[in-house]
């Protein structure tokens, strides 16, 4: 993870973005590794503990073994950067979609050709995940479109501080949409929020059908599951009604789009389902900026009577 | 294996609340962990081990509590144990059952010095 906020061990790049350094040596030569934080600003505004103390330096009055009450959620950290994502996203209408699934599900190819369907009605951003390379991000810049890698390293999702630290680096456009596509894993992804209004499963049929009980944490976190290659229905054994009879299961409120990148099938109601949560987005953002101004107009008279 | 990142976020609590509650080392943490939260405690108590090493909790005891899957039927309105998000009520048999509970990933407490 990145040194600026210090959440992981080193392993994360973000393209473009070379001034990620951990470790650090103090005045008296000694290096620390460790993670800590301070502010993003690149400034040197450190605040961390220290792991090594002296030993046996109780403060007077403080019993040398106690309990602490905790009562935090492991995740609590993430959650605070996802909900700083959701956020800027509420501020700017962006609606943006998680896209998780098993690699080689058809993730990019569905991404390129949504978003050649887009072409010329939505702006869309795409932040590309994957332990290695940057040959995704390329795939999706060849279409126009801005894209972002994050090489995760060894990590096996992505999660809401990386996603902040791409955002700085997308070009996003107000009432836009941004596609995040995840690491392929139908396991991690699934408990790390990124501040996104959906997650969307995709599963292909060259797959199996049980997959969504067998990985259910991931079918149970989406709210749409996009059923991809199904041209190639007539060549497999896959039942359609028993993957989605399996989905509702794990998640009875689970919305399915049948469809195939490659010849087209689905992809209307794919990109209505977009369209609907985009409209939501931007009217959600023009609510908020109406409800902004009536609250301004409210203080400026208050202040002008209490003035006058 | 993203017990390490839940490992790395529970040493986060820890150093966080080390400079809120004024302790140097962390010897006994207690995690609350649901049976439906999809994380494995030996691979969880494994990650602790090895993202807590040089930090104040390096050594420390993890105690992992278990919590069970509850849930809640919508057919026949009972509570019912679960072990899996998908299984079906175990009064009526009835299928899906809303989930209740054992979802969690908590710190609870800690034994500092």
């Amino acid at each position: 993870m990145c040194g600026t906020c210090g959440c992981g061990d080193g392993e994360t790049r973000i393209e473009g973005d070379e001034l990620h350094e951990h470790g650090h040596t103090h005045a008296d030569g000694t290096t620390h590794h460790h993670p800590h934080d301070h502010a993003h600003d690149r400034g040197q505004a450190h605040d961390h503990g220290h792991a090594y103390m002296p030993a046996h330096s109780h403060a007077p009055g403080v019993p040398k073994r106690r309990m602490v009450q905790i009562e935090q959620d492991i995740l609590a950290k993430n959650n605070a950067y996802a909900e700083e994502n959701r956020k800027l996203f509420a501020e700017r209408g962006i609606f943006a979609l998680n896209l998780v699934s098993s690699p080689g599900s058809g993730k990019t190819s569905l991404l390129v050709k949504t978003i050649e369907a887009l072409h010329g009605t939505a702006r869309v951003a795409v932040i590309e995940g994957d332990q290695q390379t940057s040959q995704d991000a390329e795939r999706i810049r060849a279409t126009g479109a801005p894209a972002v890698q994050i090489n995760t390293g060894k990590g096996c999702h992505l999660d809401a501080h990386m996603v902040g630290h791409a955002l700085e680096k997308l070009e996003l456009a107000d009432d836009g949409l941004l596609m995040i596509e995840n690491v392929g894993n139908l396991v991690c992804p699934a408990a790390f929020d990124l501040g996104e209004a959906h997650k969307v499963v995709i599963l292909s049929v060259t797959e199996g059908e049980d997959k969504p009980i067998k990985y259910p944490d991931m079918f149970r976190a989406a709210r749409l599951m996009l059923l991809n290659k199904c041209d190639l229905l007539p060549y497999l054994s896959f039942s359609v009604p028993r993957a989605i009879e399996y989905a509702r299961r794990v998640n009875p409120g689970i919305e399915v789009i049948q469809m195939s990148s490659t010849t087209g099938e689905g992809m209307d109601a794919w990109l209505a389902w977009i369209a609907r949560g985009a409209a939501e987005a931007k009217g959600q953002r023009i609510e908020t900026v109406a409800s902004l101004k009536r609250r301004i107009a409210e203080l400026e008279q208050r202040l002008a009577q209490a003035a006058g | 294996m993203h017990e390490m990142s839940l490992a790395e976020g529970v040493l986060q609590l820890l150093e966080d609340a080390a400079g809120r509650e004024n302790f140097r080392r962390v010897t006994t943490v207690w995690i609350e962990i649901g049976r439906l939260s999809g994380v494995e405690p030996e691979a969880m108590a494994f990650c602790f081990d090895a993202v807590t090493r040089g930090s104040i909790a390096e050594g420390a005891r993890l105690e992992i509590i278990s919590v069970p899957g509850t849930g809640h039927c919508l057919e026949c309105g009972r509570d019912t144990e679960l072990e899996a998000v998908y299984d079906s009520c175990s009064h009526c048999g009835a299928v899906p059952v809303q989930v209740t509970g054992g979802t969690e990933m908590r710190v609870k407490e800690l034994e500092v010095d």
